[in-house]
Formats: structure tokens, C-alpha cells, sequence
């Protein structure tokens, strides 16, 4: 990618005559995001990287990228990163933590990665209680490839291969993975997030800095879903995803904690 | 005997596959990522006994896909690391091995050939020697392809096929077969220790303020940078054929010539001996890297020899490459077993006798 621009880094501190009090973390690199307008990837990639940032763990954590929209979410995030196959991604990342077991090793990945064609991988590396942060970005639909059903699809919801909604009789029910992941003795933290409002963005904050806290100590697998939107596959415009995640979306993912350990707030 | 464990040059009675797991750990192998399947399951069994009292890890993941792709993910950290399988697992495998060849990266896999196609038999054959030598997932790529013959190679090759996958960053493949893997014979195993490790500064280990964050990816989505990278690969497949090795029995007066690899190649050496006793001057070619192929020196024998007969456990494979290799110089013929059958040098010996008679009659 050579698209270039001023890089935000280079901002002076104090700018005529005003306190910087905001601006890109070293965690993130100057490339502009390829996400469409109002898409919560690209709010996700800084709020995961600001906690990189504010931990001053950049240097020990390694994260592993999907196949999906955040197929590039390397070009952004300025931590060693591997690119895994399609719904590998917490095999790659059980790789990595089994021989760096001092590192912090994040995965990342959307519904039809992690919940449709990797859901073995999903199972098993939360069953193994493996020492990793998996974010899990949940928004209904395949975004890269045009917008087609997902396992997450909604009932009813319309993409581009359930033209005429998802039919439970045809395409079987939403799959809620992460409570499903809730039974697993291996989940330490498991909890359900949303950047649709500033509020949902501290609370993810938050979730993922306490799983990365969790992973120093060795406790075992950090599940941070986030409900998502996809104003391109849904087809309307990010004020509309809004108001659809909180009417459609949420009724089913309702966000907040899962699973949390004992004793903990 | 648990003393003799790290000492070199003790001779031990061992099964392929159980030499081969020790030769791994013999390789300080950092990781071990495979699941079971007949007839390779003991190298499983053997690492996970041996590892815990030893060093390294080994894992039993849940399936030959997520194995890859712990490889995948441990390579990519700068690990030597290594699976095994047999063929329906090594086929679910192809993905992984695609991606890994791609971003280039350095590990060991063990085939222990089963007959197929399918879910097939556990008996042992060659039928996998297509996928191993010519890619065996998507895209232009190649293994690395090492073809043991006796249980001392099957613990050789470990060693040896680290030092090659590291040398070029590539995959490279031990292509045995359930016999090999099973069967047991005398082993003087490698010595602990003796395989350096190399530098892996491309490896995602966490990225220090002094470097730019570091990336394994196989994606290039412009296409000028996808033939860039191609063209890389090529380059470096190019390289790797200096590293071509075969073995030639009786060859010097040879005029039928017999080309086998693995357990064949053991069958055929008989072979040569019974013809030799008919006053027949056969001798044998076996290539012992499969990936490279000796393209070269089987050309240059096809000046000397009437013919050339490839005896493999399979419908005809590598028969083509020694077709390609001899450039229509001489008839080259094929003698095979398929689904776990294996053909005795007898066969092979019958075979031979036949297209002499054949000959004859076109001569006559």
C-alpha cells in the first residue's frame, strides 16, 4: 500500500499554544484505514491498540490477522503480526503463544471466521484454555466478500444469499458462539462489547485491557466479542447500523460481561 | 539404556517412525504439533512420552488443520517445528502448506504414506508422490521432498531436512510410507544437539523499538507485488535444485536402468541382484530428494542404457518426471502395486523379462 499522508506523529506537542491531549498512538501506523465510512473495525483496531499502548507492552505482543475485512489489520497495527488462513487464526495463535509463552498474543477475527469456518479452532484453543486475548468481531455478515449471510445472520435479515431473509428452516438459527464458549472450563473472561456509542468504546477499553491483564497472570482464554455493524453489507448508512444494532442486534447479543472470574468487578 | 539415550553412535532396534521422533528431539525441535493417525500414531506417542522428561513441547491439536497452522503460527515466531501425518491427514494439511510456502517459512512434516485414494487403507504405498513433489495445495509452490529407505534414514532425514527447510525457508516434506514407518531395523541415532539453530530476524517475536514491526502474511493482494513474490519463490526453487541427491547401484555397466525411491528402492535392489544372477546388467537409480528431482543425471544415463523401468507403489507418479528427465532417448516403462500392495522383486525381475521379450519380438 503507498498511499501517504502527514503522519499524525509528527504533530508537535504543544501546538499554538494548546495541550495535546489526543492523538495516534504509537501503536498504530500512519496508513489511513481501508474500512468504510462508520465501520467499528477501524474503532476497534485503536481502542485494541491504545491499551498496547497504555500497557507499553508493544514490544511483547504479536497479534494474528483473519481472512475477512481486517485481512490487513497488519498494515494498521504496529505489532508483529501473522496473517492467518481463514478461521486459523487461533491455531496461528496458539502456535505463537505455545513458544513465546511470555508474549502477549492476540487473534482477531469476524463472525464468518470465527464462528463458521474456524468454529473447531474456536472451540478448541478456549477448551486447551490457551493464554490469548481472541476478539471476535460480530456483525451478522460477510463484508469482504459482498455482504452474504453469515452463521450470525439474524432471522429474517436479508444479504445477498438469503435474498429473501434468513429462513430458519433453510439456513438453521443465529449461532451465539460466545455463550456457547461460556461452558468451557478453558474461558477465563468472556464478555460482549459494542462501539456504538462512546460509553460501548471506554467499556471495551476496559474488557480489553483486563484481558490483557488476565493473560500476564496466565489465567487462560480473554473472549471480547464486539457487536458490529457493516453499513455496506447492510446497506444503509452508519446512523441507521446504529439504531439497527440497538433494535435488532442487541435483543439477541446483549452486550456485557459472560463469563467473569470470581470475585472480580 | 536410558543413559545410552543422548550418547552418539550406539546402535538401537527401532521402528521408523519411533527413530524419527527421536531424531526430532534429537534436533531440539521447540514444538511438536500433530494428530494421531495409522500408521504414524507412534511418532505422536513417542514425543508426547519423551518431550516431558526431555525438552521442547508437544501438542495434540484437534485436527491435521489446526496442527498446520500451529506450525504455521510457531514458524512464524522464529521455532523449529515440526508434524507428521499420513495421507487423508496430510491432504486436509495442503492449506496449511500452501500458506507456509508462501510466507516462507521453515518446518518439517513427516508423510507416512497410507494406500488411497480416500479414507483407503493403513496399509503402506507411494500414492502421495504427485502431491508432495508438485505442490500439493493452491499456487505455484514446492516442498522440499526427502525419501527415506531404511529406519537410518528415517532419523537422518529430520536433521537433514531442517537444515534445508532453515537454509531456504521453506517447507520440507520426509515422504516415507506405512512399511518404513513400521517396520524395524538398526539405527546409530544423530547426535543431541548437533543441528545449530539459525537467526530469524524476519520472525514475530515482538517488535523492539529499533526494528519496524515484523509481518508473516502470504497475501499480496496488487498482482504486480503477487508475481514479485512468485518470481522470488522460482528464483529460490531454482537454487534448491543444487541440492539434489540419489543413490546408483550397479549403474557403471548397467543397461536396463531401474528408478525407485523409499521402500521400492529396497524391493528393486533385490531385483538387480537377481538379474545380475541371469546375466542381466540392471541397475538401480534411486532418488533420495524427491523435491529436487535428478532430472541431470537420469538424461545422461539415458545415453548409456536401453531402458529405464520405474518401480513404484502406485498407479505411475514419478514415472512421468523419468519420462520428462530422458527426453524420449529411451522406452521408459513402469512396474506398480496400488491400494497398500507391494511388488516383490520377483515382479519387478518378470517385467523386466517381459519388455526384453518384447523387444525381441519387434526385433525378430
Amino acid at each position: 500500500m503507498s498511499i501517504e499522508r502527514p503522519s499524525n506523529h509528527d504533530f508537535p506537542s504543544e501546538a499554538e499554544g494548546m495541550d495535546l491531549v489526543y492523538c495516534r498512538p504509537e501503536t498504530l501506523t500512519d496508513l489511513p484505514f481501508h474500512y468504510c465510512p462508520g465501520c467499528s473495525h477501524s474503532v476497534v483496531h485503536r481502542v485494541l491498540m491504545e491499551v498496547v499502548d497504555e500497557l507499553n507492552i508493544q514490544d511483547k505482543t504479536i497479534g494474528v490477522a483473519p481472512v475477512g475485512c481486517s485481512v490487513f489489520a497488519y498494515h494498521y497495527m504496529n505489532v508483529d503480526m501473522q496473517e492467518a488462513a481463514h478461521g486459523r487464526a487461533t491455531a496461528v495463535a496458539t502456535g505463537i503463544k505455545r513458544v513465546l509463552p511470555d508474549r502477549f498474543v492476540f487473534s482477531y477475527q469476524g463472525d464468518g471466521d470465527l464462528a463458521a469456518i474456524g468454529t473447531a479452532e474456536t472451540i478448541h484453543t478456549v477448551n486447551r484454555g490457551e493464554n490469548i486475548l481472541m476478539v471476535f468481531i460480530n456483525n451478522g455478515i460477510y463484508g469482504m466478500t459482498g455482504g452474504q449471510m453469515a452463521p450470525t445472520t439474524l432471522v429474517g435479515q436479508v444479504t445477498t444469499t438469503s435474498p429473501y431473509g434468513r429462513q430458519v428452516e433453510f439456513a438453521g438459527h443465529p449461532i451465539k458462539i460466545a455463550d456457547m464458549l461460556t461452558q468451557l472450563p478453558g474461558a477465563y473472561y468472556v464478555t460482549r462489547q459494542a462501539v456504538h456509542n462512546p460509553n460501548g468504546v471506554r467499556k471495551l477499553k476496559k474488557a480489553l485491557t483486563k484481558s490483557f491483564q488476565y493473560q500476564k497472570e496466565g489465567k487462560g482464554t480473554c473472549f471480547v466479542e464486539v457487536v458490529s455493524n457493516c453499513p455496506s453489507g447492510w446497506k444503509m448508512t452508519p446512523v441507521e447500523t446504529v439504531k439497527y444494532l440497538e433494535e435488532q442486534m442487541f435483543p439477541l447479543y446483549p452486550l456485557g460481561d459472560l463469563k467473569k472470574p470470581d470475585g472480580a468487578k | 539404556m536410558k543413559e545410552e539415550k543422548n550418547k552418539k553412535g550406539e546402535a538401537r532396534l527401532m521402528k521408523g517412525n519411533e527413530a524419527l521422533a527421536e531424531a526430532a528431539i534429537r534436533a531440539d525441535i521447540d514444538a511438536y504439533f500433530g494428530y494421531p493417525i495409522t500408521p504414524q500414531s507412534e511418532i505422536l506417542e513417542y514425543l508426547e512420552r519423551e518431550i516431558p522428561k526431555r525438552h521442547g513441547l508437544v501438542i495434540q491439536a484437534e485436527s491435521e488443520v489446526a496442527s498446520i497452522n500451529m506450525i504455521y503460527g510457531a514458524a512464524g515466531a522464529g521455532a523449529r517445528v515440526m508434524t507428521s501425518s499420513s495421507s487423508p491427514g496430510i491432504s486436509l494439511m495442503q492449506e496449511g502448506l500452501s500458506y507456509i510456502a508462501s510466507a516462507q517459512l521453515p518446518c518439517l512434516v513427516a508423510n507416512v504414506v497410507r494406500g488411497g485414494p480416500g479414507l483407503g487403507t493403513i496399509q503402506p504405498s507411494q500414492g502421495d508422490y504427485f502431491q508432495a513433489v508438485k505442490g500439493g495445495g493452491h499456487g505455484d509452490y514446492h516442498l522440499i521432498v526427502l525419501a527415506p529407505a531404511s529406519v537410518q534414514e528415517m532419523a537422518d532425514f529430520v536433521f537433514d531436512g531442517f537444515r534445508l527447510a532453515e537454509k531456504y525457508r521453506n517447507p520440507a516434506m520426509i515422504l516415507t510410507d506405512g512399511a518404513l514407518g513400521q517396520m524395524m531395523e538398526k539405527v546409530i541415532l544423530p547426535e543431541e544437539g548437533s543441528l545449530k539453530k539459525v537467526e530469524t530476524p524476519w520472525a514475530t517475536t515482538g517488535k523492539p523499538a529499533s526494528r519496524d514491526h515484523n509481518i508473516i502474511t502470504s497475501l499480496f493482494i496488487q498482482p504486480e507485488k503477487m508475481e514479485e513474490v512468485n518470481h522470488e519463490l522460482q528464483e529460490k526453487y531454482k537454487k534448491i535444485q543444487s541440492e539434489v541427491r540419489f543413490e546408483e547401484i550397479q549403474i557403471k555397466d548397467a543397461e536396463i536402468v531401474l528408478v525407485a525411491f523409499g521402500l521400492s528402492s529396497r524391493i528393486c535392489q533385490k531385483t538387480v541382484d537377481l538379474a545380475r544372477e541371469k546375466g542381466l546388467k540392471v541397475g538401480l537409480l534411486r532418488p533420495i530428494t524427491l523435491y529436487p528431482f535428478p532430472f541431470k543425471r537420469l538424461n545422461e544415463l539415458a545415453e548409456q542404457v536401453n531402458f529405464m523401468m520405474s518401480v513404484e507403489m502406485n498407479a505411475g507418479q514419478m514415472v512421468q518426471d523419468v519420462k520428462l528427465a530422458v527426453e524420449g532417448k529411451v522406452p521408459v516403462y513402469f512396474k506398480g502395486r496400488m491400494g497398500g500392495m507391494i511388488p516383490t522383486p520377483e515382479d519387478v525381475l518378470e517385467e523386466i523379462e517381459s519388455v526384453l521379450d518384447n523387444e525381441k519380438v519387434l526385433q525378430d
